[in-house]
């Protein structure tokens, strides 16, 4: 069991190394939110994985279930944001979020 | 043990595909694949019903919009591109090298493989957990829901004066 969660750590600490060297390096905003896509897995996966391993799955069910429709308004939400992005701009650069005043 | 850990690194490849490749529905392509290993993943770690709703939300409903995005998208010249792949390559090349350095320092490390579990709990069903323990939970989820449904409507209204 202990083997088991230092092997899945290791690949759940990879793959959020994955998706924040996406949300860091690039300026294309529908890639950016796959970044935090990916983020989001390596978080749902602890905690599927945490729950696995203290016998308590029901509960890690549970707390993943949540995440996963937050995960699903997010991204709603960022979609609805970046084609009213593109729509002003023509463009889906995160530089161009910069003119933006306030 | 042994199947556990090839998807787990079926699963870091995935991940590493989707943002290494330039093309977008590509990228999309691969999360999905990531989202359907992680079901698969999650359903041998004992959690079927957090699987079932990674696989048809997050595999299913997320790679829709993704791809309806990025059809919504212009097309890109073949001139333009070669540009973007190079500037992608130049951006990218680095994650490999940055995930299996991790990869190694992490087997290094030797993490504590003993330690003290606490008991098991008493409840163990997932749908009594979630409508009696934590049903603020699924109030929490119908707020954010609401929220992003109003959040997506606004963005999307049409302006009376044009």
């Amino acid at each position: 069991m202990s083997q088991l969660f230092c092997v899945f750590s290791i690949g759940i600490v990879l793959v959020f190394i994955a998706g924040l060297y996406c949300l860091i390096a690039t300026l294309n905003l529908i890639r950016a939110i796959i970044g935090l896509e990916l983020l989001t897995k390596a978080v749902t996966l602890f905690i599927i994985l945490a729950g696995y391993v203290t016998g308590r799955t029901a509960l890690a069910q549970a707390l993943a279930i949540t995440l996963i429709v937050i995960e699903v308004v997010v991204i709603a939400v960022a979609a609805g944001v970046i084609l009213c992005v593109f729509r002003h701009n023509k463009s889906v650069n995160g530089r161009l979020l910069r003119n933006i005043k306030g | 043990m042994v199947i556990n850990t090839i998807l787990l690194i079926v699963l870091v490849i995935s991940a590493l595909w989707t943002v290494m490749t330039p093309r977008l529905p590509r990228s999309a392509m691969g999360l999905a694949i990531t989202s359907a290993v992680l079901s698969i993943i999650m359903f041998r770690l004992s959690s079927p019903l957090a699987a079932v709703f990674e696989l048809s939300i997050c595999a299913g409903l997320i790679s829709a919009i993704f791809i309806s995005i990025i059809s919504l998208m212009p097309r890109i010249t073949a001139k333009d591109r070669d540009i973007r792949q190079k500037e992608h390559f130049h951006k990218y090349w680095l994650l490999p090298v940055i995930i299996a350095m991790a990869a190694i320092a992490l087997n290094l490390l030797h993490l504590p493989a003993n330690f003290n579990l606490p008991a098991q709990p008493v409840e163990n069903d997932v749908r009594i957990i979630l409508w009696n323990s934590r049903h603020l939970d699924l109030l929490g989820q119908i707020v954010i829901l609401l929220a992003g449904a109003f959040g997506v409507a606004i963005l999307f209204k049409e302006r009376k004066n044009g």
